[in-house]
C-alpha cells in the first residue's frame, strides 16, 4: 500500500484537523506491527501482539476504548477526545473491522460532548463509566462493562480469552486508537518517521508543576526528559526532580534529566511533573501515597493493608520500614496497583535521599509544605 | 513438579496454610501468606494439606506450567 502523506509533516499529528477518509488497509495489524507502536494508557505493551491475541480467539469480540483516564496527573486522554475524537473513533472503527468484532465501544469517567457528537453518526457506543484511580484498570473496566462492581479480576483469564460480556476484547487506550488510525492512513514509514528505532512514533503528555506551559503536547518518542521540556517551554524555578509517568512511573533526579530517555516504557501515561526547588517533596509524596493507598479496590490484602501502612509511615517520618513494605507488596494483587505504587514510593526514596535523611533527623524542614503533585 | 497459586481476592488472611506448610508459604506483615509457587514432589502432601484447609478456597495445587507473558 503506497502512504499518503500526512498533511503536516511535523507535530501535531494526533490533534490535527481534517484528515483524508480512512479505508480499511489489507493488513491493520501487520501496519501495526511494522510501526512497532506500543499502547499509550501505561503500560507500553506491543499493539499488534494484543490484536492477534484477540483474533486468534473464537466469539463475538469486542473492541474498547479506554478512555477513562483515573491518573489524576493525566488529562492527555480528555484533550485528546475533546479536540480529535474522529481520529480516535477512526481508529477504533478501522481496528473494529480488522478484528471483524460485533461491538465497539468507548468508555469515558467524564462529560465527553465532543466525543457524543462525532459518535452520533457512528455505530460505536459511547459508556460512561464511574471514575477511580484503579476502575480504569483493563479487567476492572471489563468487569463494569459487563454489569459487575468494576473491580480488577484475577488473570487467567485475560480480557483477548473472556472480557466484556465474556468475549474475546480487545482493549486499549483512546490514544492507541487515535495512533492506529493514523498509522491506517499513513503509513508505518511515516509513523517511524519521528522518534527512534527503539521508540518510534509520537506521544501525549501532560506536563504540570514548574513549567512554563502546563498543560497536554505531543512530542516525539526517543528524546531526552531535558530536550522534551526545553522544547515544551521550559520550566518556571529549578526544578528538584521531575516525576515521570504520573504515580505509577518514577522520580527522576533534575541532574539525570539529560540522559534519561521519554520511551513508551519510562512515560507510561504520559504525565510528566516537573517539582520545583524549595517544596517539600516528602510532604507532597505523602500525601499521594494516602491517595493511591485509599483508590486501593480493597479486594487484596497486601494491597490493603500494605499501602496503608506505607501511608502511614510516610506520615509519622517512620522511613525504616518502607523498602521492606514496596518489596513486600509488589506482585501480590490481583492487578498491579501496588506494583505502581511501590515503585513510586521507593523512585521517591532513591531520588529524595538526602531529605528524607534530614527528616529522619530532624522531623521538620524549611522547605514549604505545598501541594504540586496533584490528586 | 507441581505448582501452587494463591487468588489474592479470595484470600482473607487466616494463615493455616502457613502453619501447615511452613516450607513453602510464610506470612507477610499483616498475616497474608507469601507463596514460594514450585512444589518438589516430596513436599507435596504438605502443600495439599494447605490446599485443603484454606476456608476460602484461595489456594490451588497444580502442574507446572510455562507462565504467559501477560
Amino acid at each position: 500500500m503506497s502512504a499518503l502523506r500526512s498533511p503536516q509533516a511535523t507535530l501535531p499529528r494526533l490533534l490535527a484537523d481534517g484528515l483524508p477518509p480512512l479505508e480499511l488497509p489489507r493488513d491493520l495489524v501487520g501496519l501495526v506491527r511494522d510501526a512497532g507502536l506500543r499502547g499509550r494508557g501505561g503500560a507500553a505493551f506491543p499493539t499488534a501482539t494484543k490484536m492477534e491475541a484477540v483474533l486468534a480467539q473464537h466469539g463475538r469480540r469486542v473492541v474498547v476504548a479506554n478512555g477513562t483516564e483515573g491518573e489524576p496527573a493525566s488529562s492527555k486522554d480528555r484533550g485528546l477526545l475533546r479536540v480529535a475524537p474522529e481520529l480516535v473513533l477512526d481508529g477504533i472503527a478501522v481496528t473494529a473491522a480488522a478484528l471483524r468484532a460485533k461491538r465497539a465501544i468507548v468508555a469515558v469517567a467524564h462529560d465527553a460532548p465532543e466525543l457524543q457528537r462525532a459518535a452520533s453518526r457512528r455505530r460505536i457506543e459511547i459508556v460512561r463509566v464511574p471514575g477511580g484511580f484503579v476502575a480504569g484498570e483493563e479487567t476492572a473496566l471489563v468487569d463494569t462493562l459487563s454489569g459487575g462492581k468494576g473491580k480488577p479480576t484475577l488473570k487467567p483469564p485475560f480480557p483477548f480469552e473472556r472480557g466484556v460480556g465474556g468475549e474475546p476484547t480487545l482493549m486499549q487506550n483512546v490514544e492507541t486508537f487515535a495512533q492506529i488510525a493514523l498509522i491506517a492512513r499513513f503509513g508505518a514509514a511515516w509513523f517511524r518517521e519521528a522518534g527512534t528505532h527503539d521508540a518510534p512514533g509520537t506521544a501525549l503528555v501532560t506536563l504540570k508543576g514548574a513549567v512554563a506551559r502546563p498543560g497536554v503536547h505531543e512530542i516525539e518518542l526517543g528524546g531526552t526528559l531535558e530536550q522534551v521540556v526545553a522544547q515544551l517551554g521550559g520550566t518556571t524555578t529549578q526544578p528538584q526532580a521531575f516525576l515521570v509517568g504520573g504515580y505509577f512511573g518514577g522520580w527522576v533526579a533534575a541532574r539525570d534529566a539529560a540522559s534519561f530517555r521519554l520511551t513508551p516504557d519510562t512515560l507510561g501515561a504520559g504525565a510528566i511533573v516537573a517539582f520545583p526547588e524549595g517544596v517539600c517533596p516528602i510532604a507532597d509524596c505523602a500525601r499521594v501515597v494516602r491517595y493511591l493507598s485509599g483508590e486501593s479496590a480493597g479486594q487484596c490484602g497486601p494491597c490493603v493493608f500494605g499501602l496503608e501502612a506505607i501511608a502511614d509511615g510516610f506520615e509519622r517520618q517512620d522511613f525504616a520500614p518502607l523498602l521492606r513494605w514496596t518489596a513486600m507488596v509488589k506482585g501480590r494483587g490481583a492487578c498491579r496497583h501496588p506494583d505502581g505504587a511501590a515503585r513510586f514510593v521507593e523512585s521517591a526514596l532513591t531520588v529524595f535521599s538526602d531529605h528524607f535523611a534530614h527528616h529522619t533527623r530532624h522531623r521538620e524542614c524549611r522547605l514549604r509544605d505545598e501541594q504540586v503533585l496533584p490528586l | 513438579m507441581k505448582e501452587l497459586h494463591l487468588d489474592p481476592i479470595a484470600c482473607d488472611g487466616h494463615g493455616l496454610c502457613a502453619e501447615l506448610f511452613p516450607e513453602g508459604i510464610t506470612l507477610d506483615d499483616w498475616g497474608f501468606p507469601i507463596i514460594e509457587g514450585a512444589v518438589p514432589p516430596a513436599l507435596e502432601k504438605q502443600a495439599q494439606r494447605a490446599v485443603s484447609a484454606c476456608p476460602m478456597q484461595a489456594l490451588r495445587l497444580h502442574a507446572a506450567r510455562l507462565q504467559r507473558s501477560r
